[in-house]
């Protein structure tokens, strides 16, 4: 009996890391170098400002970012526009006051637009931290603790993977994208290459412009990025400092009673 | 019992006589503090300082994300982003709070398999052991309800799923199911509920971690060689053990500080790691997640609790002898529970006279197996009910319950144990030589 359950047991484990290779019905992702992955990794600021043009631009036609503060956009470790610039920026973008019920500006205290409605896009708020573009393997998400999640690649391949396919369905059209679960998404292609204009003439070919605002998405999902691993420097920093000194306390304190020499 | 023979706190000065005579509560805090403790417990033992710190943590940070969250269908989602996004260090405070649940668990773990190992559990401290197994459900409880409360997909998904539990017994279930959620399906009066549960769960639990010290207090600590501290007079117990203080709390609080490194690590650097990405996106009750999957620390259970499909002839069984009455689902929740309770029940399944795992050379491969069975039920929790899953998780169950209700009994008899050391004082000079005479 016993035999059996540790044969069977054995046997679990062996098999287990075969079945798994058919477990993968994911889609393709692209993996992109950002600047922000990693322990030391930090939002380019220019790249955010990038960022948010195209999905000023392009995006937010279709999709809102209801919980990201306008005012947000000049906070450090962000875009950090200047402050007159958020406020023009917001006033450009109406909205219905709650209290008077009329259409007035946003101010910076007001959040992005949220859209809704038939044919409009999820809110894309939280959208780079709700999608995980890495998994594997075998669905343990080991490949994550070197990726990262990969919100941000899910962005870019789910941008840059359309084959060119439509399909019509219950009278909705579906075009064919092999980053997406299951192969067919909802959306139209929204860029092509030199759809957006920069100021400074950073390339904007398709791919950077996806690139760019995939980092934007990032930052609005995780705006205290920077702060946070500051904070988790700081806190590893301490602690190592701590645990030396507890180290130390700890085979001092011990060392008469294992039979050690103390040295003071 | 007695108490292992040690210094009691003697009021000196008139204030303290004063207080002593009043409220011995200085006492209390030096026998406790100052309780001989095994000197050879080795390094599984200071898990149970990382629980302590855990639950304070995560009372902390939870009392202040409360002061700043609100628990409504239609703002909960939102009051956790302005947690995130407005509230001053409220990313850090939500971050440490979501992963200090995972350290938590895997803290608990750990401190469950240090008990199964060295037989912890045994006479005479089934008493802590059942209390550990209480304050473990309540963990459970905590945590699940509070990963309802930021109202994402996996949030409501889990409670739909979860409370869908109940309602598979018979009968009753469907009632009891609509008493849980407060209504027929999970909404705003659930999520009231949880969020009021959760609040106080944490400090039951708190009272419930009171019992547990004070019953291992009562007996002693248990340690690696199973072999109890000598009674028979002070010199004799000083042999064998060093106060807590401060031998075992610098000790403890040097590994605590390395395990916190780690976790602000975790936390300052890959924070969402352990979460998952669908709870970042709004509950939709009319959108089912493809994947509905809890948090890591749940997986092994909902492994067992999935393993039990209709075409399982054990399930079958059952469901022909009961006359219907107990189908797949319901079996499956019955296996779930009975997989913490067969844990609960260890004192008295395990029939072996000797405590610690390291003299019963069969014992330990069997353990060996358990915790191998119990990392890969974690995995396979996580997989979809497909293919060879399925297999590995009735394999797994399977083998959980053979551990505790076949192999735990079976072993006491025809297995041959070594010879424990004589005393805790042997084991610990086997170690570190002979005690020299110390500096002062």
């Amino acid at each position: 009996m016993m035999r059996k359950l540790l044969i069977s047991a054995v046997s679990a484990l062996a098999l287990g890391t075969g079945a798994a290779l058919a477990a993968g019905a994911e889609g393709h992702m692209e993996g992109v170098d950002f600047s922000f992955e990693g322990p030391f990794g930090t939002y380019d600021q220019a790249q955010l400002r990038r960022g948010l043009q195209v999905v000023q631009e392009v995006c937010t036609a279709c999709h809102g970012l209801k919980f990201v503060p306008l005012r947000s956009l000049a906070d450090a470790g962000g875009p950090q526009i200047p402050g007159d610039d958020v406020r023009a920026y917001a006033a450009d973008l109406s909205i219905i006051d709650a209290e008077t019920g009329e259409e007035r500006p946003r101010k910076e205290t007001d959040m992005f637009p949220a859209v809704s409605g038939e044919g409009m896009g999820p809110d894309l708020s939280l959208m780079a931290k709700a999608r995980a573009g890495y998994h594997g393997p075998y669905g343990t998400g080991l490949s994550q603790l070197f990726n990262g999640m990969g919100g941000p690649e899910y962005i870019v391949s789910i941008l840059n993977s359309y084959t060119g396919e439509e399909k019509e369905e219950a009278g909705s059209i579906f075009y064919e994208n092999t980053a997406f679960p299951g192969g067919w998404i909802a959306m139209p292609p929204p860029l092509s290459d030199e759809l957006v204009e920069f100021a400074d003439g950073h390339p904007n070919d398709q791919h950077h412009l996806s690139v760019d605002a995939a980092a934007f998405l990032m930052w609005a999902a995780e705006p205290k990025m920077m702060a946070r691993k500051q904070s988790g420097f700081v806190a590893v920093l301490l602690l190592t400092l701590l645990t030396s000194l507890l180290y130390l306390t700890n085979k001092r304190i011990w060392a008469p009673h294992k039979g050690k020499k103390t040295t003071v | 019992m007695a108490g292992i023979p040690h210094d009691h706190y003697e009021p000196e000065t008139g204030a303290e006589k004063w207080l002593h005579s009043r409220l011995p509560i200085v006492g209390l805090l030096y026998d406790t503090i100052m309780i001989p403790t095994p000197k050879n417990l080795n390094w599984w033992w200071i898990w149970g300082i990382v629980l302590a710190f855990c639950l304070v943590m995560q009372i902390v940070t939870g009392i202040v994300l409360a002061m700043h969250y609100t628990p409504h269908v239609s703002m909960a989602f939102a009051s956790v982003e302005h947690i995130m996004r407005d509230v001053n260090a409220g990313h850090m405070l939500r971050y440490v709070h979501a992963n200090g649940g995972s350290l938590f668990f895997l803290a608990v773990y750990i401190h469950i398999f240090r008990g199964l190992y060295y037989g912890s559990y045994k006479a005479p401290r089934e008493i802590t052991w059942i209390i550990g197994m209480i304050i473990y459900l309540c963990m459970m409880g905590t945590a699940f309800m509070g990963y309802v409360l930021p109202w994402g997909q996996m949030s409501f998904w889990g409670a739909t799923v979860i409370t869908g539990l109940f309602g598979a017994i018979p009968g009753i279930g469907p009632d009891i199911q609509a008493w849980l959620l407060g209504g027929p399906a999970v909404d705003n009066a659930t999520l009231n509920r949880f969020f009021s549960l959760h609040y106080l769960l944490p400090f039951v639990i708190a009272a419930l971690v009171a019992v547990h010290i004070w019953a291992f207090h009562t007996t002693g600590n248990s340690n690696p060689t199973g072999v109890e501290v000598r009674r028979t007079s002070k010199a004799d117990a000083e042999k064998d053990t060093l106060p807590f203080w401060p031998y075992f709390v610098i000790k403890d609080l040097f590994a605590l500080a390395l395990i916190l490194l780690v976790f602000f690590a975790v936390v300052g650097f890959m924070p969402n790691y352990l979460g998952h990405p669908d709870n970042y996106s709004q509950a939709n009750p009319l959108v089912t997640p493809v994947h509905i999957v809890p948090e890591w620390y749940f997986l092994p259970f909902y492994a067992i609790l999935r393993a039990f499909t209709s075409d399982v002839w054990v399930v079958m069984f059952a469901n022909w002898i009961t006359f219907g009455i107990v189908d797949a689902k319901f079996f499956g929740v019955i296996a779930m529970f009975g997989a913490i309770i067969a844990m609960a029940l260890a004192p008295w399944l395990d029939t072996s006279s000797t405590r610690s795992g390291r003299y019963r050379p069969m014992f330990k491969w069997w353990f060996l197996l358990l915790v191998i069975d119990f990392v890969v039920l974690t995995w396979v929790g996580a997989m979809p009910t497909e293919g060879i899953y399925p297999y590995i998780s009735l394999i797994g169950a399977t083998y959980w319950f053979g551990y505790f209700f076949v192999i735990l009994p079976l072993l006491g008899v025809i297995e041959k144990p070594l010879t424990p050391v004589a005393t805790i004082e042997e084991d610990f000079n086997a170690h570190y030589g002979a005690k020299s005479h110390p500096a002062e």
